[in-house]
């Protein structure tokens, strides 16, 4: 029943702060790259820190980007952060030519010129699903969704113009921001994941 | 909207936050982990932790001591000190730093600064530029705690680093550290002015009021140190004097 959380490997990411919330929530969690286990396990976490080609480039490398995009298609509860969440989906300006796993349509592009980028700091997110979560959250972007993917729940913020700060589906979230490292408010995201993922364990 | 962060700064040597922290109101002061919680519970919006021995002993900062901080914060963590490699990055974020704050040897390679970027992202990139004023207008990065002079211009390196990828300037003032007169506005200016990236204000804050000139010279972020571990302000204390100001931030 009480599974660890497995965190994807990806050598680049802040994975004591993730694995320190989970910890705060009761649960234990073990960093693995091993493509079965991101494949089949009950909860998996796909972190994000580094740039889009490089961490493609890792995934691809280590065949753990077919092992996620499995586990994506059988519905099981996962959690993609920041980079992890841009990831999920098709392309990014920041690295012209590749692939993301392309499990949601959409591309990321630079914000507008106006602003200090990255957008750094805590920002106020509405929409989400999860009651319990509104409020500001920890972001730390150069790139952004403008258009939500069809199908999915979407959550938003506005740093020169709205964009989508979260999407879900069932017990899949991704997550612009950072829930492990926006206080409070981010423990009700990770908590409403959880949630969301045992509840399709029990279906 | 994004909000001003305030971040409550732990320079650490030997294990200990050292700065003028005064005992009162807190057992056992002085140890990271405990102000740590203590500054999340207040508000704080993130926290740098500077292990300012490390440079001078030839090694990274303290593992142990950032761990021990992670395991009390739910907030984001810059940790910064003797870092040189990025294999020093690496296992700063795997035991609970965020993002990774580099001073000296970007002066002395800069191409760590590219490194960093391209492997960690530009968001978990931060030079830190340690700066002391020469002529009127003119300033100088000094490294090394402050202890060498550099032959780098302070607006010329904000635009290199800008360049090779840093994703945040974290602007010591040494003019200004610890003298309670304020930021040095006209610093914030000079350089807030010619990056596009976001600039932490450091160096000299006694109070509110500093901070609110702070971000109206352009800085997206304040940072302070003796503030705080004096306990003269608590950070809610200084978010309700910002929030009277009309500077917004997290509540």
């Amino acid at each position: 029943m009480n599974q660890p959380i497995y965190i994807t490997r990806t050598e680049t990411a802040n994975v004591a702060s993730l694995i320190a919330a989970f910890e705060r929530l009761g649960h234990s969690c073990v960093v693995s790259a091993d493509p079965f286990t991101l494949e089949t396990a009950q909860r998996v976490v796909l972190p994000g820190v580094g740039t889009f080609a490089a961490a493609r480039e890792a995934l691809r490398e280590s065949e753990a980007d077919r092992a996620l995009s499995a586990r994506l298609s059988a519905k099981r509860a996962t959690l993609a952060i920041c980079l992890g969440f841009q990831l999920l989906f098709e392309s990014s300006d920041e690295s012209p030519g590749v692939t993301g796993l392309g499990h949601v349509p959409g591309h990321f592009e630079r914000f507008p010129a106006t602003e200090r980028v990255p957008h750094l700091g805590w920002n106020r997110v509405w929409g989400s699903s999860f009651e319990s979560a509104d409020g500001s959250v920890y972001f730390a972007n150069s790139y952004r969704l403008v258009t939500p993917p069809a199908g999915w729940d979407a959550a938003y913020c506005d740093y020169g113009g709205r964009f989508v700060a979260a999407v879900q589906r069932g017990p899949v979230l991704g997550c612009q921001f950072h829930p492990e490292l926006s206080g409070r408010v981010g423990r009700e995201w990770l908590r409403g994941w959880l949630s969301m993922a045992m509840e399709e364990n029990t279906c | 909207m994004l909000t001003v962060r305030i971040i409550p700064c732990l320079d650490v040597k030997d294990g200990q936050v050292v700065k003028g922290v005064r005992f009162q109101n807190l057992r056992d002061a002085g140890s990271p982990a405990e102000l740590a919680r203590l500054y999340e519970e207040q508000g704080a919006d993130e926290l740098v932790l500077l292990d300012i021995s490390a440079t001078q002993e030839g090694r990274a900062a303290r593992l142990s001591t950032v761990e021990a901080v992670r395991r009390e914060l739910s907030i984001p963590l810059t940790v910064g000190g003797g870092i040189q490699s990025l294999h020093d990055v690496q296992s700063l974020l795997e035991h609970g730093a965020d993002r990774v704050s580099v001073n000296t040897a970007a002066v002395l390679r800069p191409q760590l600064v590219d490194e960093m970027a391209s492997r960690f992202g530009t968001q978990c990139t931060v030079v830190a530029m340690d700066v002391r004023q020469e002529t009127e207008g003119r300033f100088r990065v000094v490294v090394r705690s402050g202890t060498r002079e550099t032959e780098r211009d302070a607006q010329d390196w904000a635009r290199e680093i800008e360049s090779r990828g840093a994703g945040e300037i974290l602007l010591t003032s040494m003019d200004r550290d610890g003298t309670r007169d304020g930021y040095d506005l006209e610093l914030l200016r000079t350089i807030t002015s010619v990056v596009a990236i976001p600039v932490i204000a450091s160096g000299g804050a006694a109070g509110p009021e500093h901070l609110v000139d702070a971000v109206r010279a352009g800085a997206s972020a304040v940072l302070a140190a003796s503030l705080f571990h004096d306990s003269d302000y608590t950070v809610s204390q200084v978010k309700q004097s910002l929030l009277q100001q009309e500077v917004e931030v997290r509540s």
